[in-house]
Order: C-alpha cells, then structure tokens, then sequence
C-alpha cells in the first residue's frame, strides 16, 4: 500500500484516501473537430506503459478532493515527487537515466510468483 | 500413569518447560500430556507419536521435521468445538494449553491406517510431475467429480461450519524502526535503536523473544546466552517507546514499508479467547505498520539434505534436535545418525550425547573436516564418518536405520562401499537458507552468494538486513550486524545513537562448509527410491529432473509442474534444494536458474485476523434515508442500490387472508402501478444524488459536461440531461434545476453520485480551471418525496401555499415554497409519465412531511410505492436507466436521444467528437427499441439474446439483448426494452428469443413508449 504525499494538504497519507486515475498530463485537444479519427482515438484511449519512471494523476478522494501528479517508478513502485495539478515534474525518466549513469542500478526487479 | 511412563522422551532435566504442571491435550483422539512451555509439536515428541500426518500425494506417513514456521509436515487440524476449527496450524508453532484438541489434516481414514497409502505405495510410481492435470483432464464435465475425491484424500484441512465467536481488531501503527525477528540480530539492533530514543517496534512469531540463543549451546560474557536475552528484554520492556510484540508475525511486506503483523494474543491460552469480566478478550490484532526504517532479521532456515526415505518419521533437521532437547527437554529418539555439510549440525550430535542417548555417528560430507566444533565431537568420542552421507533412510512408520557410503559430490556418484547403521533418528543439515521472504515480498530480487551457499535479500529504500537472513551465523558477527543495523535506522529517522557495548561472544573456529543439496544414491534418481525435495506437496528430486527433461527450464515453470513451493509451506525448506537439483540437470549455477519469489503471507493468517471488525453489520456500511423507520414500519422489502437501503415495494396483507398472508411481489407491484396511473403513489427519492453547483460560469460548465443546451435554462426552470465521457458514451443522467443564475441543482442516479461529483472536478481542476465554478454533494442534504398520478396535485395543494395551478407551474418547473408548514424546493418533473411533483425539503423535516402527506393523502388512495413499481412506470413510459440500458458502448443517438443532443452548441462539449468517429457513425450499432412479446403473458427475461432467424443453425447470428423487462398491469402485458442492430430501422419487425429451456419467444420490434405516447398525462 502506497504512502502519499498530498501536496494540496502538505502530509503523506495511505493509498486508501486516494484513487489512481491514469496517466498524467493527457490534455484534451483544444479543438476536437480538427482532429483526426486516429488523432481522436490517440487522446482517447492510447496512454504509456512504460517501465521505469512514469507520471501520473491521482485525486485524494476522500480527502481534499483535489486532483494531483505523481511521478513513480513502475518497477520500484517509489515514489518520487508529487506536484499539483498544472505544474511539471522535476523528476523525469530522462533526468532520471542521467543521474544514474556510471551508478549502479539500486532498484532490481522481481518475478511475482 | 506417571508422567514418565506417560512422556517417554521427556528428559529429566533442561528446557524452558515448567515441569511442576501437567498440561493434558488430545491428538487424533488420543489423550497425551505435556507442560506449560511445551509447543504441540514437542509434546508429541516427548510422547513418541511418530507420525503426524499422511503426506499428499502419495499418502507416505510422515513425522515432525522441524521445530519452528518452516514445518512442513505438523500441520494440523485446532479446535475442540465445531466453532472454534482452525486449519493448517503447525504443531511447531502452537503453544500447548489445557485441553488442547487437533488433528491431522491429512490422512482418510486415519494417519496410522490409511487407504490412500496402499494406493499411494502402489500408485506411486505411476503419479508422475503433473499427474492430475494428465490423468483427469477428460472429460473436463468429470472435473468436478474427480476434485471431490482428490480433496477428499489430500486432505487440506477444513473450515468451520459455524459462527466464530471470537473478536478481532485491526491496528493502524506507526514506528520509527520495526524489527522483525527478535533472535541475536534483532534484539542488538531494537537495544541500539531504543536507546537512540526512536519508537520501535519489535515482532517476533514465537512464543518467547530470543531466536536461536533460546536453545544455543552459545555464551555470552560468558553465560548461555539466553540470559543475555532476558536482560535486553528486560530493558527494552522498560523503554516507552519500544513495543514489545511477541506471538507476532510479520506476513507481508507491502509497498514503502507498510508491514502487516499478525499478533496472536490468546492463540497460546485456549482455542476460543477466554472471556474476563464478561468480556471476551480480543483474539487476534492484525497490525498495519507504517515503518520509517525495517530492520529484516528474521534468521535462516535450515536445509535438510535430500535423500532416499528422508520423509519417513525419524527424520529431521539437525538444528530441530537441537532445539527439542535444549528448549523442551525432549531428546526425539533413542540412537542418532547425523549427516551434514557444515559445521553447524555438529550441535545436533553434541546436545543429543549431551542429553544422554546415543550418538551413532556424524556422517561429514567433507572429506578432511576441521574446526573446533569437529574436534568437540571427537573429545566426545563420537564417531565421525568423513566424505560420507546418509544415502537412504530405512524403515517405514520410523527410521530404523541409515545407509552410508563414500560420496563424490563434483561426479553426483555413491563412490564407495554402503553401510547400515541401525538408528531411530537421522538429524540433516545442508547448512543455512537466510529467511528472505518478507525482503521478497517487496519485488526485490535475492542474490546468490557463493560463501554462504544461499541467496541473501535484495533491498529496496529503508529496509536493511542483519544477522541469519544475511547470511552471516558467527554469534559475535551476528550482533555486530545488528547494532548496526539499528544505529543506522534511528539516525536515518533523526535519532542519535548512543554507543552499545557488545556483549562478549566466544570465538569459535569454523571450518568451510560444502555445497551439498541432493545426496546421490546408488540407483538414478529416476528409478532409485524416493528422494523428497518438499515434504508438504510431496514433490521429489525425481520429479523435478523429470520436468526439466520434459522441458521446463524456468524454475517459474518448474514450481507449477511440480506444485514445489506450493501450499502453506511456500517453499521454505524446499525450494533452494529444488533448485540445485533442478541446476544440476540443466547443467547450470543455481543463480542461473533463478529464484522463485515468495509471496505474502508468510505463514497463514486466519480470516478472523484479515477481517477484523467488517464482518456482521460492519461488513459493508449502508445508508438509510430520513424515512427509513417508516419504510420498516409499512413492512417495506427492501433493495440494496449501492450502500443505499431502498424500498423495492410494500407488500400488504392480501385481502382476506386467514393466517395474515402477505402479497407476492408481483401483486404488490401490480396495485402500486395501477394506484400511481390511476390515483397517487409516493416514492422515497431521496437517494438520488444531488451536487449544489455554484459560480459566475456554472451555466457554461454544464454546457460543457452536458450533451444538451444550458445557456437559455431560466431561474425556476428544470432540465434533463445527458452526460457522457469523451468516447460518445451515456454515463450518466438526470434532471438539473436553475435555482438562481449562478446557482443550479444537478441530479444523479443513486449509484452514480460520488463517481459523477469526481468527474466535475476532474474537469473543473484539470482542464478548465479558469471556470470560476464550485461543486458541493448535498445529497445526504435534502430529502425528496415524489408524489405522482392524476391526483398529485390536489394532495399537494391541501398542505403547500405554493400556486400549483397548471398555467403557472408548469411541466419542468420548480418553485419554492411551504409544505406542511416547512420551507421546500418543489419540482414537476416526472419519471412515470403521470403528473408529479418532487417535493424536496431539509432532510430533518423528512418524516413530518411524508407524514402529513399520508394524513392527507388518504381519502385520495396515496400509496407507497417502491423502486421496482418505478422501474415499471418508467419503463412503460420509455425512460432509460443509466447502467440498465446502457452499458458503456451506447451513445445518446444508440438510444434515439438525439433530441437531447445540442449538435451545434459553441463549445466542444465533452462526447461531442467522439459522435462523429467512423464506429459511433457505423450502421447497425446496437439501438434502443421496444419489445412486445407477441404471447402477452411472456415476460422476457432481462439479458436474454435476441435473433433474427430461431431455426439457423447453433451459433446463431445474436443482434441483441433484452435490457429491461416486465409486466405492465396497465397494457395488462409483458413488455420489453432491448438494444437491437440496426434496431430503429426495425420497427414492425419479429424477432425470437431462444431461452435456456428450449422454448423460443417470438416479439415484435415496438417504439420504446408503451404508454400514452404523446405524453399527455404528466402536462395535466
């Protein structure tokens, strides 16, 4: 179970108040009619499904009800920042392979069996 | 009987039992005796019982391996009572108490003669890797059948059949440090954290704190050292912020180091938890930990060797012996064969002279052994057979003897001549598997490390391992680790730590251990006998060459063929063995082939524990609405609507009945109807969610949100509307009210509320949050009692100044006012086609008003009605019901709701783009119509498939499904909803209904308004 930091309450809180709602930073086109189809269908239902560090939204349910980004890392599952709504990570996974180069990878995987 | 006929193994002197008191307990029946220290598996030692259980698969008997969690064989059936049943206890882990009265789980009819042996003796050869999934694929119908014998045979312990009567709680904790495992390396690190001042927690499964050293023939400053356990006990039992857990186990290791502890509090007294003062007392704790730092010392596990007969009872680790003679004070047997790899076993053979039975030899792996343990066995004068292992294991219910000989580890080859040494007991040890279970639980890999021939854990963020679990035995090294270990945690949580001065610890020499798993014998391991590389599953060293000759290379693989691994024991003694056998075959290191991860729980929890308080009426809250009482009081039948407790209908006694026989639902619901359409019926609506919106751009933001227009909707007026999400899919309605410019009221369905509130502001925050814009839910707010049929109005007017008068307040209007004498929000929206009127009022004046109503109401037939009587009148009148007929995958124009569509509306409202996507614009989507059976008493069945042609061939072509149906008292008829392809071009046609029973219903393709079709009677 995950340990949150909210950033609009300013505590870290248990996975229980919040709920996950999918990728982060998916911005609806300002002008729907000038899409595609595919273009459409991209926004809709295409998200990143990538291993290592990912962004993502969730809302503090039942707490403050505000919305918010997370960035963690899908193999690790830490956490490593979370920020309000609006503003952009300072961790990425481009940072983040540039930290680590010549350093040993700290975080390893495992088989869930 | 005196107590030492009665325990014939018990020594006379040593352990941690209390041998002034008797305790006396039943096993299978039978009547045995222990002493208050004692665990069930040590009293059965003491009083010979050598076979505890029928193995499996092959039914072999099988005796007490261990002495702790990893025990594969002990496990048992608690309880002296049909509530309090408890499967798959290991003996090992039970304290012993008054009265004690458990089973063997396995074992039909019972252990001692078993039918299953003589087929599983018989049968053995024949019950290969993988044999039930070969033997009872065909035909699959039969599986049912088969599983039930199976079981029956395996025996996987059993449930209750009734109430537990025993309480349990969960506990939310936080701690600077949690240690879990309080032998040498715990408690040196809890001691140094402590006294840093963090708050510590310590858990440790046994029944007493201090691991190893409880039983070790060790000291400390000179003293044995469980004296220096009591001390540090003592003094972290002084220390405010440290919490002591005994009888606690640490079963998962969750994401950033939550650790759930499974405290065991009166496990130990009595098989239900004794009752104080009245009270019963709390059984079990189940303790949710959010720990800054976890300190992982939870030891090692010892491995057995694997060789042929080494399940037969009489077989056992030889740190286990060690610990039945030096904390029980039971020798297990009469004459002892060791045979080991290392150093440590040596003890075994020591205690075991010590205690005064015979040692018959040290059986060494090695060649030329070496170190002051070796040179302790021979002052003893013990024999020791170099270069040498235990091959087989003779006898069948006991061990009566060990066959020897001169092995060649490198060649995997019996090099020598065999000898038989008789004996009752064979003591094993392959050296050390560090516990990494919990570290695994997290997602880290173990690494293999050549020197201590064992995976240490992986890491992730604040956790860090010490002592046994990191592969490190020396006592010294051992609480050197965990010092630390315990300095390093506080001063990561901001505590300094003061210096801890170690306690003296003697240096013994140690000579290198060798790598052995599997024991060669003199036949290959496919034909000699049995060779037991898990106990609890019954998987062998043959069985597991053979999946790797039949391909299986992944040891992932391996474990699923072989079923290693699985089961209570997940793998604890089992599974290194295992993979070095596996190694082997496939001519590859051990780290190669990998490791398979373990898995929450360590050692099974009880549902009691994992429940805690939700069970009974605090399994799942629900919700009453103001007038709840009154709906009990009318003998209401309710229906659960999310958490909601809402009325389904009322039914009345029937008229002249005797016995005071009440009406079947369906003639409940048939006179509820017929009152709404042809007098006044009343319904509790109060469940419907409500969100005050307010805010300068309110009317623009349900422009947005909403698939129709808001911008002309005039203060007083009422507006339904349809929302979907941006795939052009219905996912939510209901009708919102203009209750100042700025400020409106929006209605949800019941179930939808919390998830549709969660969607404005998923809008609101994210997309546009320059709309100055705020959502409250004020469902639990107002109460709303829907009053409906021809005489609604004249009702309403008795109690209400509002002017009712059908000019003024027209059809989707709503208008403020008194009703009985309170302030009210009145609505004319209707959702069964009559005239009605939502009367909304503070939920706290709720009961006056619908009571006054009933007052009233009387001599104009007011009827409450509940929701099925609801769902007809809506139905009959063509109304959807979000989630009923729709699904997810039907747009409004699916539903022929294209009136509610505002195509030309400015903005680009959330669903609009998807409507013009080439599968939202594709002929032949599933559409909404209506279905009328052409038989009128049919009532069709709700998800029943639709087809065109009843006579094509199976699988029939299927164009639909029957989303909503009833029978309708009013068209005397059963009636449908459906989707149906290309359904609004259908209209007039016939299409057939194949049911389950062979039957086929024939149904016309109908408009989805069955009743007054021009909507008359809801303008009156």
């Amino acid at each position: 179970m995950f340990y949150i930091y909210c950033p609009y309450c300013g505590e870290h809180r248990e996975e229980e108040e919040f709920h996950p709602k999918g990728q982060a930073h998916i911005e609806r086109p300002k002008e729907p009619e000038a899409c595609s189809d595919e273009e459409w269908g991209n926004y809709l239902f295409f998200r990143d499904n990538p291993r290592g560090v990912h962004h993502e939204m969730w809302v503090h349910a039942v707490g403050c009800r505000k919305f918010f980004n997370v960035t963690r890392h899908t193999v690790s599952y830490e956490i490593l920042e979370t920020y309000k709504m609006g503003e952009q990570p300072s961790i990425t996974a481009d940072s983040q392979s540039q930290a680590r180069e010549g350093a040993a990878v700290s975080q390893q995987e495992g088989v869930r069996a | 009987m005196s107590q030492s006929k009665q325990q014939v193994f018990r020594l006379n002197t040593g352990g941690r039992i209390d041998r002034s008191r008797t305790l006396s307990f039943t096993f299978n029946g039978q009547r045995y005796q222990g002493h208050p220290g004692d665990t069930l598996a040590s009293a059965l030692l003491a009083n010979g019982v050598d076979i505890v259980n029928r193995s499996f698969k092959y039914s072999r008997p099988r005796g007490i391996v261990a002495a702790g969690a990893e025990e594969p064989n002990a496990i048992v059936q608690l309880g002296s009572s049909e509530a309090a049943q408890v499967p798959n206890v290991r003996a090992t882990q039970q304290a012993l108490y008054e009265g004690l009265a458990a089973s063997s789980t396995n074992g039909w009819p019972n252990v001692q003669r078993d039918l299953m042996g003589l087929f599983g003796k018989l049968g053995g050869q024949f019950m290969p890797p993988g044999f039930y999934y070969k033997t009872f694929m065909a035909p699959a119908s039969m599986w049912l059948t088969y599983e039930k014998y199976i079981r029956k045979a395996a025996g996987l312990g059993r449930s209750p059949m009734e109430a537990d009567p025993d309480n349990y709680n969960h506990f939310n904790q936080h701690c600077d440090v949690l240690v879990v495992g309080a032998g040498a390396a715990g408690l040196a690190a809890a001691l140094a954290a402590a006294r840093s001042g963090a708050r510590v927690m310590v858990a440790d499964e046994q029944e007493e704190m201090g691991g190893s050293l409880l039983a070790s023939r060790e000291t400390l400053e000179d003293k044995l050292a469980d004296q220096w356990v009591a001390r540090v006990l003592d003094e972290l039992a002084g220390c405010e912020n440290v919490t002591l857990l005994p009888r606690t186990t640490a079963n998962g290791y969750h994401d950033h180091n939550f650790v759930t502890l499974h405290e065991r509090r009166t496990e130990h007294l009595s098989d239900t938890a004794p009752v104080e003062n009245g009270h019963r007392q709390v059984r079990a704790r189940l303790h949710r930990v959010r720990a800054g730092q976890v300190i992982l010392s939870t030891g090692a596990h010892e491995r057995p060797l694997v060789y042929a007969g080494n399940d037969v009872p009489g077989n056992m680790l030889a740190g286990a012996v060690s610990t039945y003679i030096r904390r029980y004070g039971v020798a297990p047997g009469r004459k002892l064969v060791l045979s080991t790899s290392n150093d440590y076993g040596y003890r075994a053979a020591l205690d075991w002279k010590e205690a005064g039975c015979e040692v018959v030899a040290i059986v060494d792996a090695r060649e030329a052994p070496a170190s002051d343990w070796v040179d302790a066995a021979r002052a003893q004068g013990i024999k020791i057979i170099t270069g040498s292992a235990v091959i087989e294991a003779k006898g069948s219910n006991r061990v009566t003897a060990a066959r020897v000989a001169k092995i060649d580890i490198v060649a995997f080859k019996v090099s020598g001549p065999v000898q038989e040494l008789a004996c009752d007991t064979i003591a094993s040890s392959g050296g050390y598997s560090p516990v990494i279970h919990l570290a695994s639980h997290t997602g880290a890999r173990p690494t293999w490390r050549d020197d201590i021939i064992g995976f240490v854990p992986g890491l992730v963020k604040g956790v860090q391992a010490c002592g046994g679990v990191n592969g490190t035995y020396a006592l010294g090294d051992v609480l050197a680790e965990g010092v630390e270990a315990g300095i390093k945690a506080a001063a990561a949580m901001g505590h300094a730590v003061q210096t801890v001065t170690l306690p003296s610890a003697e240096r013994l020499q140690q000579g290198p251990a060798v790598a052995l798993f599997q024991v060669p014998h003199e036949k290959p391991t496919l034909r000699g006998p049995k060779q037991f590389v898990d106990l609890q599953n019954d998987v062998t060293a043959a069985g597991i060459e053979l999946a790797t000759r039949e391909g299986f290379e992944s040891i992932e693989h391996i474990k699923r063929y072989t079923a290693m691994g699985f089961g209570t024991d997940q793998g604890k003694l089992g599974n290194i063995n295992g993979m070095a056998i596996a190694a082997r075959c496939l001519k590859r290191s051990i780290p190669e082939v990998g490791t398979t991860v373990f898995r929450p729980n360590y050692t099974p929890v009880t549902f009691g524990a994992i429940v805690g308080r939700h069970c009974r009426d605090l399994f799942d809250p629900e919700r009453y609405t103001a007038l709840h009482q009154w709906h009990v009081e009318r003998g209401a039948e309710f229906e659960d609507v999310g958490q909601w407790k809402r009325p389904w209908y009322y039914p009345q006694k029937r008229a002249g009945a005797v016995n005071g026989e009440r009406e079947s639902m369906a003639e409940a619901v048939a006179r509820e109807c017929l009152a709404v359409r042809e007098k006044v019926g009343i319904l509790d609506a109060s469940t419907l969610g409500k969100i005050d919106i307010q805010g300068p751009d309110a009317r623009e933001f349900l422009a947005r949100i909403y698939t129709n227009k808001w911008e002309k909707l005039a203060v007083g007026k009422c507006r339904y509307g349809l929302m979907c999400k941006d795939d052009g899919m219905v996912t939510d309605d209901g009708v919102t009210s203009c209750l100042a410019d700025n400020h409106f009221l929006m209605t949800t369905t019941t179930g939808g509320a919390a998830a549709i509130l969660e969607w404005l502001e998923l809008w609101h925050q994210t997309e546009w949050p320059e709309l100055d814009v705020y959502f409250s839910s004020v469902t639990d707010h107002w109460a709303t009692m829907t009053i409906t049929g021809p005489e609604a109005r004249k009702l309403l007017a008795e109690i209400s100044d509002i002017d009712l008068d059908r000019d003024s307040f027209k059809f989707m209007d709503w208008r403020s006012g008194k009703v009985a004498g309170v302030p009210a929000r009145v609505f004319r929206i209707s959702f069964t086609g009559e005239l009605t009127f939502e009367i909304n009022v503070q939920a706290n004046y709720a009961m006056h008003v619908w009571q006054t109503l009933f007052k009233h109401g009387e001599k104009y037939g007011l009827t409450p009605y509940g929701t099925e009587t609801m769902h007809v009148l809506r139905a009959e009148k063509g109304f959807i019901i979000v989630g009923q007929e729709t699904d997810g995958s039907v747009t409004p124009e699916d539903l022929g709701m294209q009136w509610c569509v505002g195509y030309d509306k400015p903005y680009s409202w959330i669903g609009k783009r998807a409507l013009t996507r080439s599968d939202t614009k594709r002929e032949n989507r599933k559409q909404l119509v209506g279905l009328r059976p052409k038989d009128p008493k049919v009532v069709l069945e709700e998800g029943a498939q639709i087809v065109l042609d009843p006579k094509h061939a199976i699988p029939m072509p299927m164009v639909g499904h029957v989303t909503s149906s009833y029978y309708s008292p009013i068209l005397d008829s059963g009636f449908a909803l459906a989707v149906v392809k290309g359904g609004h071009q259908k209209l007039g046609d016939t299409v057939y209904l194949p049911m389950a029973d062979g039957q086929t219903h024939e149904a016309e393709i109908v408009s989805t308004i069955f009743y007054d079709p021009k909507g008359e009677r809801q303008h009156v």
